[in-house]
């Protein structure tokens, strides 16, 4: 893990003091809360419908134990006694006082931690696949460069008041886990035939009201040019991105009017302006970076635990869990292991204090010290050996997180909605704890297989309803609630935006509308093993629409 | 604008006229105006007896100024809303890429939390309206980092860090 140097815990610990100083200002009266709102928002603190909300930037969604300690700590002594992970790989607390917040900062500061960039129009906390650093399908491990972006992007002082928010993931993985496509900057760290690393640069995707799939402005960007190049994306942002209307302030908009071929000419432009000066990522500056996310000491172990083998032949919920919530790791001998943060009727991506310390514990002893968040709000240990995993598993059993649901239907992403924010249209929350009640049963998940449902409570699409392979999106109609469905997303290397289906459903109806896609895909689908996104992108919309709509 | 301006950690007396569109020009002295009169009325200010000036809202680009660079000695960017970043990149393409060493100056909604960005961006003087900020910059009571990430337009006055090459420390 990236460790702070003298130099980062300066640099934190001034920005505590420049946000202390900001929020004096503010219970004073000096500022106005007009005034005060770019700064806090640059500092994550949103004001929502109850309370300031306070979001924590996990950077490239990695933690150790000792942060999850402290976030567990926050939330019980600042909050009520839980935290919420987000789809950004965030973790915010709903319930925080404006005062306190300078305090939270300073604890946070102490654990290498910050909430520098998780709003405000700046390029925001980088994200990069949940599974990095221990995946077995990754070139190499994205997060050093999602470090040195991390590092780039905080405070620049070109690139703090930007027409609109700014997200880069990054990914090294053939199968993106980190819907790079559906960034502002998406980069696909990739190996050319010389061996060389490079990226793959994609711009221009985003969701919101507008959904884009991004443009692929370069397929192999070299290394040392990572820097410069994003510098020189940012500047014609920066000039040139719409600021007369916040919901064409994107970069996608920009992209979209200028074309393709046009923004690729004014970026290259400006790239040879940058390029090989002060921002060139050089070699050794990398490896220096890297040493931090080295591998932990895993010692080899056969490719096959005979142990767990026979424990899962003696446990068919063990098995599952498994099957479902364990993923290939590049060491021999170890899994990376997904704690849903999904159970049964709970809101998505919450987690209490308390969980919050027994995971951090589970971690400690049993993945290395090392954790990650994953977009889709469940936590990871990265490092498990086969052997240990019937006891972690047994373990988060005892805590409430054994769902063995990964990428089931069961497995929802929502927003906060009209729960808590102040942007919302419709809750998001109920929505999804009673789709998940209704598909409680473990066996008609296993049928269903991998299905992803996504839900957002307005068209800012926090909970990623395009990229849901069944998205529902809440919506204010004359002051009630209702939900539209999309269908056929995907947030994967086969990036599609979801189509919607026809009008929306009420609060009451929306569970039985998803349902009936559902029924109708278990009855279209070709076969047991034809998952519902490649029956939906066979067939298209129309069996669907009539089940739906025809009655 | 104000009569004085902030540079180098004091105030100190404006010495530039800025005559409306329609005055005008002083016969003498340092005079600054918009970028449509800057282009039309070129030759005029070229030939008076003086140093030359423009002034630029977000929007305007460095089109047809850039070529008079070497005659100009101030350029101020005017932040119509402290929000509206834009004047940072101009800020900073005149000072890295075409080597534009006159005073740069912020103008309009200038305010204490955005000086070190200002400053970082190429800035060197800030015309400030606004009474806090005033106040805060005369008592040296503006709270600003000293740690930077990333290089920028300040370079000559900035420290290096023996690791991390973009690593910079400002006083």
């Amino acid at each position: 893990m990236y460790r702070y140097d003298e130099f980062d815990h300066a640099f934190v610990q001034e920005r505590v003091a420049e946000f202390r100083d900001q929020v004096a200002r503010r219970l004073s009266g000096e500022l106005t809360e007009d005034q005060f709102k770019p700064l806090r928002l640059m500092n994550g603190v949103y004001l929502q419908l109850h309370a300031y909300m306070l979001r924590i930037a996990i950077p490239y969604g990695t933690l150790s134990s000792r942060q999850l300690r402290r976030l567990a700590h926050i939330g019980r002594v600042y909050d009520r006694d839980f935290g919420h992970f987000t789809t950004r790989q965030n973790l915010q607390f709903n319930w925080i006082r404006l005062e306190d917040v300078p305090k939270i900062l300073e604890e946070l500061a102490e654990v290498e931690m910050h909430a520098i960039q998780t709003s405000g129009n700046c390029i925001r906390n980088v994200t990069a696949d949940h599974f990095a650093g221990a995946a077995a399908d990754e070139v190499a491990d994205p997060r050093p460069y999602a470090e040195i972006l991390r590092q780039w992007s905080s405070l620049h002082p070109e690139f703090s008041f930007l027409p609109r928010k700014f997200k880069v993931a990054v990914t090294a993985a053939p199968h993106d886990r980190a819907a790079v496509q559906v960034h502002d900057i998406g980069l696909h760290l990739k190996m050319n035939e010389k061996g060389d690393r490079g990226f793959a640069v994609w711009v221009g995707g985003g969701q919101g009201r507008t959904p884009m799939v991004a443009k692929k402005v370069r397929d192999f960007l070299p290394e040392a040019n990572l820097l410069a190049y994003c510098e020189a994306i940012l500047r014609v942002y920066n000039l040139e991105g719409r600021r007369d209307n916040k919901y064409k302030a994107r970069i996608k908009i920009l992209v979209h009017e200028m074309g393709e071929a046009e923004i690729t000419r004014a970026v290259e432009a400006e790239f040879a302006t940058l390029q090989g000066k002060a921002l060139t990522v050089s070699a050794p500056e990398v490896d220096r970076i890297a040493r931090y996310f080295a591998l932990p000491d895993l010692k080899a172990l056969p490719a096959v635990s005979e142990a767990y083998e026979a424990a899962k032949r003696v446990d068919p919920a063990l098995a599952l869990f498994a099957k479902r919530n364990v993923h290939p790791h590049k060491v021999p001998g170890y899994g990376i292991l997904t704690i849903s943060l999904k159970p049964i009727g709970a809101p998505p991506g919450d987690a209490t204090s308390d969980q919050m310390g027994a995971i951090a514990d589970l971690a400690e002893r049993y993945s290395a010290d090392e954790l990650r968040v994953s977009h889709e709000q469940n936590l990871v240990l990265p490092h498990v050996k086969l052997d240990d995993i019937p006891v972690v598993f047994a373990q988060l059993q005892k805590i409430g997180l054994g769902s063995a649901n990964a990428g089931f239907v069961t497995d929802i992403i929502a927003c906060p909605g009209l729960d808590f924010c102040s942007l919302a249209n419709a809750r998001s929350i109920p929505v999804a704890q009673r789709l998940s009640e209704r598909f409680a049963d473990i066996d008609r998940q296993v049928d269903i297989g991998d299905l992803k449902i996504k839900i957002s409570g307005c068209i800012n699409a926090c909970g990623h309803h395009h990229v849901g392979h069944i998205g529902i999106l809440g919506v204010d109609r004359k002051g009630e609630e209702f939900y539209q469905i999309t269908l056929g997303g995907s947030g994967d290397e086969t990036c599609s935006i979801g189509e919607i289906v026809g009008p929306g459903f009420s609060s009451d109806g929306i569970v039985d509308a998803v349902e009936t896609v559902i029924e109708t895909y278990l009855k279209l689908r070709a076969s047991a093993d034809e998952p519902f996104l490649a029956t939906y992108r066979r067939l298209g919309q129309e069996p669907f629409k009539e089940a739906l709509y025809v009655r | 604008m104000s009569d004085d301006v902030f540079r180098d950690g004091a105030f100190h007396a404006e010495t530039w006229s800025f005559p409306k569109d329609d005055e005008k020009l002083p016969p003498s002295g340092p005079v600054a105006v918009g970028k449509a009169r800057f282009l039309i009325e070129i030759q005029a200010l070229r030939s008076r007896n003086g140093e030359i000036g423009v002034v630029l809202t977000p929007g305007e680009s460095l089109d047809g100024i850039v070529d008079h660079l070497d005659r100009i000695t101030l350029v101020a960017l005017r932040f119509t809303r402290y929000s509206d970043g834009r004047p940072y990149s101009i800020a900073r393409i005149l000072r890295d890429r075409y080597d534009y060493k006159g005073e740069l100056r912020a103008t309009g909604d200038v305010l204490r939390d955005q000086v070190k960005f200002l400053l970082r961006a190429g800035f060197d003087t800030l015309d400030v309206a606004h009474a806090g900020t005033r106040e805060a910059l005369r008592s040296g009571a503006v709270v600003a980092m000293t740690h930077h990430y990333q290089p920028a337009s300040a370079e000559t006055s900035e420290g290096r860090t023996s690791t991390a090459p973009w690593r910079r420390v400002s006083s």
